[in-house]
């Protein structure tokens, strides 16, 4: 039953395994040189407010431009993997037999279908897991320098890893990723029984959940921290009115929170309303910016905060990776459920 | 060893068929004593015909006296046919030609004594067969 | 032992029943012949017997055990279905290999040898073979693992005539050769004639007739004489068929006695004849409510 799983995976195993190689290559070549930019850089040697040279070091000519590119390759890449899982290893594994008939040549030998499905599931299964898990882990590795310096100041198209757009893209949650998508993949192919039709409906509900994930769910999975301080002027670093003369923004970023995921940053007056009023005089006249923002300080203005802080960053991992991977066996059992019953 | 042949259209049965082919080759000496019939599976194969159908016309020959099967080895002739044909041939040819005169005065025709001849013949075969 | 015994079986898709109140028992050793017209209810049988469908009504028990119910019931049943599918990515050796690896009694030597005689190329991918290799491909894949009763669903329907000999020739030798039991399908009788020994017509979704077929030609008789009234046949012979002349009549009956009025000519049937005085009296919906006609031993 194994040879038989590998026989019939065996192009789908090896178009991924050549990209993933293909792009592991890349990153190998590549990462010494990383690393050797890092250690020469003064972010490197830096111990404290280290956000300017964490910056310096990401608009470097060769980070910032070219580094930058397979750094997005890769994020793309890792992204995209499970959903290509799914459409191409999980999708096709029941409904192209289902379709062309041949599930009564392979549902008639010694084999029950149950062992059939265990199999398939399993092997393919794993594979998936194994080759999302070792993508995350040598992207990891390659981008850990850039990753560093992003979790103490994000700049030049670089984000810190708590990002909801990055998020998914280190770590251990490309691994629940996976898993999700095959058997997501494998149980639409059952109920469809359509190979093509069962790709499109796997990939719209995959993209679908990935979507709502970092949207809807993933912020109320642990309740976030609401930091309220009293707004000095040193933090605060602009201003923006709206068309009636009243201050629309006043922006702070919160600079004292390197690798936290920022849900929001507000600057609200003392009672905690969002609307601040006129202008202090400071600030209309053609002043310097210093002068303006003493003046805003001494309005008693206050940022409110409301973040998960960068030690979280792994308690979130490991709950989203739960998460999947429980739907992902809930989705197996359904399958089973969906071979047996159902397709007779 | 001797071939078998079918003709699906003759109205006579399969294993009656096979029967016939070897009392006919019996007869002409194409087979003689101890010679090996093909084997049900041969038969079978050859003619794509089910092998109850051969094992059932090899029991019938055994049953005739003409085969004896040998287990695990094959069916062999025992028996001959040509023996009693020629002296028992002639005074049943001098009857059935008187027969003929009678159903040609009696008014039948070629077409109606041939009828009438193949169904007796056919019916009395069977009833001796079952 | 039973090869097939189906008590009250019926499969329901939506509203229609595809087969209904079906009650078999066919005997091992037999080859039986499952003829109707399409749509009878053919491959539906033949699929609740290998447990790719489960019945909506009855039972049906295969060689003593319940159809699909675990690796020894698989092994003990081999099936090749309509359209004989393949792998069509996989060759004929992968398939070989397919057979050996998924089950225990795989016969290799007798696979490798089969191959060899039909002349197919182990290294040919499946998709291309002609439609006759294909049958003989899935024809060997289900003999080589030694099954004790053999499932197949019209194999010669999409068959050239050589091709369909050769399928029939094969089949017939590994009869004689492994004591296996056979159940086919077919809409076309004349090749069945040569080949079963049992047969069974399903028409409208039900059994018509279930017997051996010495004992169905032998009870089965058409008679010709002056015009008369089916309803006007004496009780123990039963009329399944009778087209009128304004002279004459001419009937398919089925009686246990021979028919000795002397005002009938009797005539044997041929299988062929008796089959389609059946089907057409099922087509024609005469039977009523009265239950499918067994004949019991």
């Amino acid at each position: 039953m194994i040879w038989l799983t590998w026989r019939q995976f065996r192009i789908q195993a090896v178009v991924v395994s050549a990209i993933l190689a293909a792009f592991g290559v890349l990153l190998l070549v590549t990462g010494p040189h990383l690393v050797t930019l890092f250690r020469d850089s003064t972010f490197a040697g830096c111990h404290s407010n280290c956000a300017t040279d964490a910056g310096n070091f990401l608009s470097s000519p060769l980070i910032g431009k070219t580094y930058h590119l397979v750094y997005i390759l890769g994020a793309a890449l890792i992204i995209v993997l499970p959903g290509v899982i799914g459409l191409f290893w999980g999708a096709p594994l029941v409904a192209r037999e289902l379709e062309s008939g041949s599930f009564r040549l392979a549902w008639n030998q010694s084999v029950t279908r149950e062992r059939w499905l265990a199999v398939k599931l399993g092997v393919l299964g794993l594979a998936s897991m194994a080759a999302a898990g070792l993508l995350s882990l040598i992207l990891g590795w390659w981008a850990s320098p850039i990753d560093d310096a992003a979790g103490v100041g994000a700049s030049g198209g670089f984000e810190n890893r708590f990002f909801p757009a990055l998020f998914g893209a280190r770590g251990i949650v490309p691994i629940g990723y996976a898993a999700f998508a095959f058997a997501l993949g494998v149980l639409i192919g059952l109920m469809v029984r359509r190979t093509v039709p069962a790709m499109a409906i796997t990939l719209a509900v995959f993209a679908a959940l990935q979507i709502a994930m970092p949207v809807g769910i993933r912020p109320h999975l642990i309740t976030p921290v609401r930091d309220t301080t009293t707004l000095t002027a040193s933090a605060i670093q602009g201003l923006g009115m709206n068309k009636d003369g009243q201050i629309a923004t006043v922006f702070a970023p919160a600079s004292s929170l390197p690798g936290a995921w920022i849900y929001s940053n507000q600057v609200t007056t003392a009672a905690g309303s969002a609307t601040l009023g006129a202008p202090p005089q400071a600030c209309q006249s053609q002043q310097s910016f210093q002068s303006c923002a003493t003046a805003l300080a001494q309005k008693n203005l206050k940022q409110v905060v409301i973040y998960q802080p960068a030690d979280r960053y792994w308690s979130f991992q490991w709950l989203e990776t739960g998460i999947y991977l429980t739907v992902a066996i809930l989705l197996a059992w359904g399958c089973f459920w969906w071979v047996r019953r159902r397709l007779t | 060893m001797i071939e078998f042949h079918l003709d699906s259209r003759s109205g006579v049965a399969p294993y009656m068929q096979l029967i016939h082919q070897v009392r006919h080759a019996l007869r002409l000496g194409l087979l003689c004593l101890g010679d090996q019939l093909p084997t049900v599976k041969d038969v079978s194969a050859g003619l794509a015909i089910n092998p109850n159908t051969v094992l059932k016309a090899y029991r019938e020959l055994e049953y005739q006296g003409l085969v004896g099967a040998r287990p695990g080895v094959g069916t062999f002739v025992t028996g001959t046919l040509s023996g009693t044909s020629l002296a028992v041939h002639e005074p049943l040819r001098r009857e059935l030609r008187r027969w003929l005169g009678k159903a040609r005065r009696a008014g039948m025709d070629e077409e109606s004594i041939e009828a009438l001849f193949l169904s007796t013949f056919r019916s009395a075969t069977e009833e001796e067969i079952a | 032992m039973t090869a097939l015994h189906a008590s009250g079986l019926g499969k329901r898709y939506r509203q229609r029943w595809a087969l209904s109140d079906c009650t078999l028992q066919i005997p091992e050793g037999r080859v039986a012949g499952l003829v109707g017209p399409n749509g009878a209810g053919k491959t539906t049988l033949l699929h609740l017997a290998v447990g790719l469908l489960a019945p909506s009504a009855g039972t049906i028990t295969v060689l003593g055990g319940e159809p699909a119910s675990g690796p020894a019931q698989l092994a003990k049943v081999g099936f090749v279905a309509q359209d004989t599918p393949v792998y069509a990515g996989l060759s004929v050796a992968d398939h070989l290999r397919l057979g050996a690896h998924l089950n225990p009694g795989w016969d290799d030597g007798y696979a490798q040898h089969r191959v060899d005689r039909i002349g197919l190329d182990p290294a040919q991918r499946a998709g291309k073979l002609s439609g006759g290799q294909r049958a003989q491909l899935a024809l060997t894949l289900a003999i080589a693992k030694r099954p004790r009763l053999l499932l197949l669903d019209e194999p010669v329907a999409s068959l050239d005539p050589l091709a369909r000999r050769e399928f029939l020739q094969d089949l017939m030798e590994a009869v004689a050769d492994q004591g296996l039991s056979v159940i086919l399908s077919s809409h076309l009788v004349a090749d069945l004639e040569r080949v079963c020994d049992y047969v069974i017509v399903l028409a409208a979704s039900r059994v018509q007739i279930a017997d051996d077929v010495d004992g169905l030609l032998a009870s089965h008789h058409r008679l010709i004489g002056a015009r008369r009234d089916p309803a006007s046949m004496p009780g123990d012979q039963e009329v399944i068929q009778a087209s009128h002349t304004d002279r004459q009549s001419t009937m398919v009956v089925y009686s246990r006695q021979p028919v000795l009025d002397p005002a009938w000519t009797v005539e044997q049937l041929s299988l062929e004849d008796l089959v389609l005085a059946y089907m057409s009296q099922a087509a024609n919906g005469s039977r009523g409510a009265r239950p499918a006609l067994e004949v019991q031993r």
